[in-house]
C-alpha cells in the first residue's frame, strides 16, 4: 500500500490500453510512454499488462505502508527514498514508512516530462472493460475513473521484503534508440489520408519547418504550433475511426496530435501519423519544446517497432538472467 | 470509388464511395462483421461509412490485406439491424445550445426552422465513437450542415445536441468538441458496469423532439 503525499495533480494509474472497446465508443488511454511503463515492469519482473501511476507534475511524493519493490523510469526527476539518491530506470525496495520523492524531470540528462512508478505485482486496481488504465472522460478505470489526489491509497498486486532482486537498471531509450533531425527531436510520420489534399507549400513546411508543443497539450492530445497548413479547397469528413499519434489539421491550420486519451473517431482532416514506435517519444516531449516531423514509410516503420521490441526483449533478458543469479 | 488509407502503423481506413446512406452503412456492419474475424485484425470499427481496421500486429506486406479488403467489400451485402427507438426531449437555443447562432449564420435558416427540420427525421445509429456511448447518427437534412468550428471548443457538457458538417448527434459526457451545440437533453447513454456498457448500438434510431425552445 502507498500514499499519495503531494498535492499533487493530473498523476493517474495507466497500463499499455485498453483494447476491445473502440466500438462502444472508448479510447485506448494508457501510458504515454509505453516504453518506459513495459522497462519498469520488466524490472520488477512483472507481468507485461501491469499497471503503474503515470506522473507528469512534480514535485511528486509517496509514502510506502508496507515494504515493496518498485522500479522508476521515464522521466529522470532526482527521486529519492528517505533522502536519499535512486538511480533513474532502476528498481528497488522500499521500507514500511519510506517516503518517495520525485522531483522536476532533469533536462541536463535527457529531456522527458513523464515518470512512471511501477510497483512489484502492478497497481491493484479492477481492470474495467479489460485494462487497468484511466478512462478520464468516461470516469471509470484507473483509480476510481480520476486522476490522483492527495491521501490516495493505492494497493500493488505483489508487496512485502525480500520478494524479488532488486538494484537493476537499463540505459533509457533515449541514449539506446535516439532520433534527431537538424538538432532537434525527430517524429517519424507516415502520411495519412488527406496528406495530398495539402498546398504544395503546406506539404513541405510540415516537414520542414519545426514545431512548437503549445501549453494547450495534454494526454487527450497536443497542439502544436508552426507554419499555417492550408488544404487546396476546403475538407469536410464523415467521422471516421481514428488512433493515437494521428495528426489532425483543424480549419485554423494549426495540427493537434492525438494522444492517448484521444478520442477513438474524428472528422478533422488527417495530414499523417506518428508511427507507434515513436509515440513513446512524442509523450515524453515537454511543453513549450520543438520537435520535427520526418516522413517514413512501412518498412522503416516497423524496423522501428522491432527496434524497440528487440530494446525490451533484450532488457527481459538481462531481467531473467538476473533473476537467475540471485 | 473506395479509398483504402493507412493510420500510421496502428489501422487502416476503410472508405466507401457516395453519399451517406443507410444501405452503404449496413454494407460497412457486413464488412466490419467479416473482418474483425481475421487474425490481423483486432478491432474493427465502423464509422460514417468507413470502417477502421486496428491491427492486432502492422503486417509486413500491406498489399495482400488490401486486396482481401476490396473482396471483401465487394462479396459484403447490406447487414440490416433491427433496433430500438428512443426519444429525447431537447432545449434547443439558448445556453443550452450557444452554437445555434453560428446554425443560424450559415444557413440563412430561422431558429424555428432550423429545430423544424433536426426534429423531422428518425436518426438511424450508424456506430458508435468519439466518447464511451456516444452515437453516430445518419438522415440529418443537409439544408442544416453547418461546417465543425475553426478551433474546437475544450468542454461541452454530457447531452449537448450539436451539428458537425452533415451530421448531428448528442454528447454522452462533458469533453472537448469541434461541433456546434444547438441544443440539450438528459440520458445516461453509458455505464460501464453494464453489459453491454453502451445504451444504444448500431441499428437503433434516435428522434429528438422540441421540448423547449429559446430564440
Amino acid at each position: 500500500m502507498i500514499e499519495i503525499l503531494s498535492d499533487t495533480a493530473l498523476a493517474t494509474v495507466q497500463d499499455l490500453g485498453r483494447t476491445g472497446a473502440l466500438n462502444w465508443g472508448v479510447g485506448t488511454s494508457g501510458a504515454m510512454d509505453p516504453l518506459a511503463l513495459a522497462a519498469g515492469n520488466i524490472l520488477l519482473g512483472n507481468g507485461a499488462g501491469a499497471a503503474a501511476i503515470e506522473v507528469q507534475v512534480f514535485p511528486f511524493l509517496v509514502r510506502f505502508a508496507e515494504p515493496c519493490a518498485f522500479a522508476l523510469t521515464g522521466a529522470d526527476c532526482a527521486a529519492s527514498l528517505d533522502g536519499r539518491p535512486l538511480l533513474p530506470w532502476c528498481s528497488a525496495e522500499a521500507a514500511a514508512g519510506q517516503i518517495l520523492r520525485l522531483g522536476l524531470p532533469a533536462a541536463a540528462t535527457w529531456r522527458a516530462s513523464r515518470a512512471y512508478l511501477c510497483l512489484a505485482g502492478g497497481i491493484d486496481v479492477p481492470a474495467v472493460l479489460g485494462s487497468r488504465s484511466t478512462q478520464l472522460r468516461g470516469a471509470f478505470g484507473g483509480h476510481d475513473g480520476r486522476a490522483l489526489r492527495q491521501g490516495d491509497r493505492l494497493a500493488a498486486v505483489a508487496p512485502g521484503a525480500g520478494q524479488r532482486p532488486t538494484g537493476l537498471g537499463a540505459v533509457p531509450p533515449a541514449f539506446c534508440l535516439p532520433l534527431s533531425q537538424d538538432g532537434l527531436p525527430a517524429i517519424r510520420v507516415l502520411p495519412a489520408a488527406e496528406y495530398d489534399r495539402y498546398t504544395a507549400a503546406s506539404r513541405a513546411a510540415f516537414w520542414g519547418e519545426p514545431w512548437r508543443i503549445t501549453p494547450q497539450s495534454d494526454r487527450y492530445g497536443y497542439r502544436l504550433a508552426g507554419p499555417t497548413l492550408t488544404p487546396s479547397a476546403p475538407i469536410e469528413l464523415r467521422s471516421h475511426g481514428i488512433v493515437p499519434g494521428v495528426i489532425q489539421v483543424p480549419h485554423g491550420g494549426q495540427p493537434i496530435v492525438q494522444m492517448r486519451d484521444a478520442q477513438p473517431s474524428g472528422g478533422y482532416p488527417k495530414i499523417g501519423t506518428i508511427i507507434e514506435a515513436d509515440l513513446w517519444r512524442l509523450g515524453q516531449a515537454p511543453i513549450g519544446s520543438r520537435l520535427r516531423f520526418v516522413e517514413t514509410d512501412w518498412e522503416t516503420a516497423l524496423a522501428a517497432r522491432d527496434a524497440n521490441e528487440a530494446w525490451l526483449a533484450n532488457l527481459a533478458r538481462l531481467a531473467d538472467l538476473r533473476r537467475i543469479a540471485t | 470509388m473506395t479509398s483504402i488509407t493507412l493510420l500510421g502503423t496502428t489501422a487502416l481506413l476503410f472508405d466507401a464511395p457516395g453519399e451517406t446512406d443507410l444501405p452503404t452503412q449496413q454494407r460497412i456492419w457486413a464488412l466490419a462483421r467479416e473482418v474483425e474475424t481475421w487474425p490481423e485484425v483486432r478491432e474493427a470499427v465502423p464509422g460514417m461509412n468507413n470502417l477502421m481496421l486496428v491491427f492486432a500486429r502492422a503486417p509486413r506486406h500491406l498489399a495482400a490485406l488490401e486486396a482481401r479488403l476490396r473482396d471483401a467489400w465487394d462479396a459484403a451485402v447490406p447487414l440490416p439491424r433491427e433496433g430500438r427507438l428512443v426519444e429525447l426531449p431537447v432545449t434547443y437555443g439558448g445556453d443550452a445550445g450557444p452554437h445555434l447562432a453560428d446554425v443560424v449564420a450559415h444557413t440563412g435558416l430561422t431558429v424555428d426552422a432550423i429545430v423544424a427540420l433536426h426534429t423531422a427525421p428518425d436518426y438511424p445509429v450508424f456506430a458508435l465513437g468519439s466518447h464511451p456511448g456516444y452515437c453516430y447518427l445518419g438522415g440529418m437534412d443537409p439544408r442544416i450542415t453547418t461546417p465543425r468550428r475553426k478551433v474546437p471548443v475544450l468542454s461541452i457538457p454530457g447531452g449537448a445536441v450539436s451539428i458537425g458538417g452533415s451530421q448531428t448527434g448528442v454528447s454522452a459526457s462533458t469533453g472537448p468538441s469541434g461541433w456546434n451545440t444547438i441544443g440539450s437533453t438528459t440520458m445516461c447513454f453509458f455505464d460501464p458496469t453494464r453489459d453491454p456498457p453502451a445504451l444504444l448500438r448500431p441499428g437503433d434510431t434516435i428522434r429528438f423532439r422540441a421540448e423547449r425552445v429559446i430564440r
